[in-house]
């Protein structure tokens, strides 16, 4: 297969960035995304060029690392993969593919394609976690919960935290990704006691990184690659106002447990 | 009271004030809908001049009809608070246009709200300005003989201009004298470009309803497996379909018969 790239490059996060254009030739259909970047960086390296900087780790669609806003999808045109699990057979030969870092405020570029998503880091540190250790394994039936339940919070839980609801969302905002972690604690027994102080404290971090609002497009649920469900963010919404208006923990007390 | 401004000014709360406002106009246009619905009463204007009169001279519906365009207000500059804060959000845009799944209406709450926010104006400035603050709405008179329940209408001349309206009765005959709305409605909507204008501000309303109403639910936080789907149903069918047909149908109504 014979591609044209349009790759942004941008030296650092203080420069002006710009579209580049390169071939990439003879790649595999059975390439991955980034296999055929591979490539393409391999020419550039010989012809003493600087290689496109793209962020990527385990390769398995499992650790939220590559990112890629590939002709207008994040992590292209296919559902409910990453980048990484993409393969070239999906484009045509011939095909030009515009590739673009994800964009958001909160997510400032570092280099080329790869951003900054500490952001997410941090509104996980505000709140996104269970401050009493859990102790020795106790048996499975100590503590019952429904099916049902538990099926919703287990598949919350599977939020990569790769930011494409961010990049997909018409607003930049990161609530699929915020409500995903509110609720994936939330639902469950371990995570009742700090439920509304969580919710408020990663509210107000999410509020604080500067990213957008809600406009329930749905956007970010169809090019989410875990496939989390937009109504994680109406449980969020539930749950915050429930925590404002009709309950007494604070925000505060939260951080405490840290 | 800190805590409930900081609430507000949340994300979450600017988003909550956007739905509660938002739901509010929503059961204002059932109402203004019902209501209207006298337009289409052949009984030259009776019905529906009683009603307006009423409207505006019953304070219960005074005190509404101002927490109502409080809300217009505050729903739109939440709006564009929140668009700004949208667009800070994204500083720098994609070069390739964004192909996510959305649908049309819910990428163009802004624009649809605009047409909607300058239909208001206009609409508010013909049959609410002017019949309440300027004598350019003349006055009818309406006699029901009360043994029959016959009514005759004729136009009236006030003696004085600071005359509202009057009912008394006299020999059985209740004389009934309002300013005369249906008149000025009719008048308005001779002209077909005031027509055009209303049937598409009434399309603004059914997209703009198809995604806000059903949002306005995701946003409280609303969403159950049994009852979304009820709420998808009566945003789309009863909110983007019936109403904005039941409101474009009397400015087409009364154009039609005034080519006759």
């Amino acid at each position: 297969m014979n591609l044209t790239l349009k790759v942004w490059r941008q030296k650092n996060a203080d420069t002006k960035g710009a579209f580049v254009t390169y071939k990439a030739e003879g790649i595999s259909p059975d390439m991955s995304f980034l296999e055929m970047l591979d490539v393409v960086n391999e020419g550039l390296i010989h012809t003493g060029g600087e290689p496109i900087h793209f962020d990527h780790d385990c390769r398995e669609g499992i650790c939220g690392m590559c990112s890629l806003y590939i002709n207008g999808h994040p992590h292209g045109p296919k559902a409910a993969i990453t980048t990484c699990q993409l393969h070239m057979r999906t484009f045509h030969d011939g095909e030009i593919i515009v590739i673009e870092p994800w964009r958001a405020a909160a997510f400032p570029v570092i280099k080329d394609l790869a951003v900054d998503r500490s952001s997410f880091d941090r509104i996980q540190q505000a709140g996104g976690f269970v401050s009493v250790n859990s102790g020795v394994t106790i048996d499975a039936n100590t503590i019952p919960i429904p099916k049902v339940i538990a099926d919703e919070a287990f598949n919350s839980a599977t939020c990569i935290g790769c930011g494409a609801c961010v990049a997909a969302c018409k607003n930049a905002s990161a609530m699929l990704f915020v409500s995903a972690k509110v609720t994936q604690l939330g639902m469950l027994p371990q995570g009742q006691p700090e439920r509304y102080s969580r919710v408020q404290a990663m509210v107000a971090q999410m509020d604080a990184e500067g990213f957008g609002n809600c406009t329930n497009t749905g956007a970010c649920e169809a090019e989410c690659p875990k496939e989390i469900k937009m109504t994680n963010i109406s449980r969020m919404n539930n749950d915050y106002f429930s925590a404002k208006l009709f309950r007494e923990e604070h925000v505060h007390e939260h951080a405490s447990g840290e | 009271m800190s805590e409930i401004k900081q609430t507000l000014n949340s994300s979450l709360g600017k988003k909550l004030i956007m739905a509660l406002t938002g739901l509010f106009l929503c059961t204002f246009l059932i109402v203004h809908l019902a209501g209207n619905l006298q337009l289409f009463k052949n009984d030259g204007g009776y019905g529906f001049n009683v009603y307006a009169n009423f409207l505006t001279h019953f304070p219960p519906i005074e005190v509404i009809a101002y927490i109502l365009y409080l809300s217009i207000l505050v729903h739109a500059v939440y709006a564009l608070v929140l668009t700004i804060q949208n667009r800070k959000a994204r500083p720098v845009g994609y070069e390739f246009t964004n192909k996510s799944p959305a649908t049309w209406s819910s990428k163009n709450m802004g624009l649809l709200g605009s047409i909607l926010f300058l239909f208001i104006v206009i609409h508010m400035n013909d049959f609410w300005y002017n019949y309440k603050y300027t004598n350019k709405v003349g006055y009818k008179e309406y006699r029901t003989d009360l043994a029959t329940n016959q009514t005759t209408s004729s136009v009236y001349t006030p003696q004085t201009a600071d005359f509202e309206n009057s009912v008394s009765t006299e020999n059985n005959v209740e004389i009934v004298r309002v300013k005369d709305l249906q008149a000025r409605v009719a008048n308005s909507f001779t002209s077909l470009w005031y027509v055009i204008f209303y049937v598409v501000a009434m399309g603004a309303v059914a997209f703009h309803l198809l995604h806000g109403f059903q949002s306005a639910f995701r946003t409280l936080g609303w969403v159950h497996r049994k009852y979304t789907p009820v709420v998808y149903f009566i945003g789309t069918w009863f909110f983007a379909v019936i109403m904005p047909i039941g409101f474009a149908l009397m400015p087409v109504v009364y154009y039609i018969q005034s080519l006759k």
